[in-house]
């Protein structure tokens, strides 16, 4: 089967392959271009532990095909820190306890990243619906949104 | 037809490890030329905090800072002998062990700085940040560091220990079947609110309200970190999850996560944790196994709560809308 090229940027980065048709954007990240950062849970569509930002939007790259993310800017968790600074997101998860086994963290901070970057006071109703799309085994959520509205406040006070 | 309220309550005991073969785990310590150490198991750190909880106890044994050790876990072709991660017995099992290797570690470590400082081994304490002094003369000291450097490279001795925890093997007596499986025991009680529609059949979690006592807690936020999920994962066991929802029929079991139910951050019940600490005799330094345990009183004190609400008994899990109202119907006398 002939091989088909994308190209796209990845948290800034330009990034060309060449994958099979059909081939996910999960696997081509994972696989070809290395960022193992989003995870593979379910690949149906049904965890969110694979989500990542496409243009702006969260997306889950297991049902997302590589060759449609031509010309895209594809953002992932393993993208946030800057100059070895963590991401509030990545620093209020830290602080609140919010990951154990860490299997769907990164999926959990694409969403909650989204949701700042489109609601930067949500309310808890509000973060509670945006992680709806993500399961968590280990930690029973609360942490979680606690960490979410933590960088919401953290966010509005760097802003103000 | 109408919602109802029920409040239920459970206390339980739950056993940290168990003994199939004494329940054994070994551990290795030593330290690396410059004065750090290094913890090698077998165990796994699933995401409980095992390699952050050695760490702690391994430094508090030789008086070092906890950065200074390394842990390294779960190679079972290259580490000692561990029975796993289960039964609650992580922290109790390894720690026991990790106690006993860096004892021995600290010791050969105290023999060597005894023979830099010219004193007995036996007149030396650490001060927790890296230093060993001499007891009573504090100026007189000398760094891990550099006991480590002399070890390595002047005294030849290798500053390093084993340890292993073991328990007598427990046989069933022949009569009653009782046997002594594990060694310290933890606690817990859950209060359970509930609201069931007796229409539907549907339960909702108001609130859950858990007191754990769990030995002494070796890292706190991490205890309560592990508690807040066990709760949340009680209400999950009680009410949602199941392979297989007509066991031993082995039909209609889900096949993914559209079909296995858990409690989304949706779902969640106000939840209260309040940890008690009694720490136990035969744990390091005094902690217990809280893993499953915390998952469990949520269990029968939310199948309590059901009873209080709406006066059925249901003692198959999930409790399961489908559940209550057959039993509800039962109780009427109609077929189901």
């Amino acid at each position: 089967m002939a091989k088909v090229p994308v190209q796209f940027t990845l948290n800034g980065a330009e990034k060309a392959e060449f994958v099979d048709s059909g081939t996910t954007l999960l696997h081509a990240l994972r696989d070809k271009i290395g960022d193992t950062s989003p995870k593979g849970g379910c690949h149906q569509g049904t965890c969110g532990a694979c989500s990542v930002i496409i243009d702006g939007e969260l997306r889950l790259s297991c049902l997302t095909l590589a060759e449609t993310c031509n010309g895209a800017a594809i953002t992932t968790t393993s993208g946030l820190s800057q100059g070895g600074v963590l991401h509030p997101l990545q620093r209020a998860f830290l602080d609140a306890f919010a990951t154990q086994c860490g299997f769907c963290t990164p999926g959990m901070i694409m969403a909650a990243k989204v949701l700042l970057d489109q609601t930067p006071n949500p309310s808890r109703a509000e973060v509670v619906e945006a992680l709806s799309g993500n399961i968590c085994r280990c930690t029973g959520y609360e942490p979680i949104i606690q960490a979410v509205l933590t960088a919401a406040r953290s966010n509005s006070q760097r802003a103000a | 037809m109408a919602i109802r309220r029920g409040r239920g309550v459970a206390a339980i005991n739950y056993p940290t490890g168990m003994n199939l073969g004494g329940d054994p785990t070994q551990a290795l310590v030593h330290s690396t030329p410059t004065g750090n150490f290094m913890v090698t198991l077998s165990s796994v750190d699933l995401g409980q905090g095992m390699k952050q909880i050695m760490a702690q106890i391994c430094a508090e044994t030789i008086g070092v800072p906890t950065d200074r050790v390394v842990v390294d876990t779960a190679d079972t072709d290259t580490g000692p002998h561990c029975m796993g991660t289960f039964a609650s017995r992580g922290t109790h099992r390894a720690g026991n062990a990790v106690i006993q290797a860096a004892k021995e570690a600290r010791q050969v470590m105290l023999e060597v700085a005894a023979e830099e400082l010219e004193v007995n081994a036996s007149d030396l304490e650490t001060d927790g940040q890296g230093n060993i002094l001499v007891k009573g003369a504090p100026r007189k000291s000398i760094s891990i560091f550099d006991v480590a450097l002399s070890a390595h490279f002047k005294r030849g001795r290798s500053i390093s220990g084993r340890g292993m925890f073991l328990i007598p093997r427990s046989y069933p007596e022949k009569e009653t079947g009782a046997m002594k499986p594990s060694t310290c025991y933890a606690h817990a009680c859950t209060v359970a609110e509930v609201e069931v529609d007796d229409e539907t059949g549907e339960v909702t979690v108001l609130t859950v309200k858990n007191i754990f006592e769990i030995g002494r807690a070796l890292n706190p936020k991490m205890v309560e970190q592990q508690l807040v999920g066990g709760s949340w994962m009680g209400i999950s066991h009680a009410l949602y999850e199941t392979t297989e929802p007509y066991y031993p029929n082995r039909d209609h079991g889900g096949t993914d996560f559209n079909q296995y139910l858990m409690p989304g951050p949706g779902d969640l019940a106000e939840t209260e944790i309040i940890v008690l600490e009694r720490p136990s005799a035969d744990g390091p330094y005094g902690a217990k196994g809280p893993g499953e345990m915390c998952a469990n009183p949520q269990i029968p004190a939310v199948a309590n709560a059901v009873f209080d609400a709406v006066g059925v008994r249901v003692d198959t899990l999930p409790i399961t809308p489908e559940r209550i109202l057959r039993a509800l119907k039962a109780q009427t006398g109609a077929p189901n």
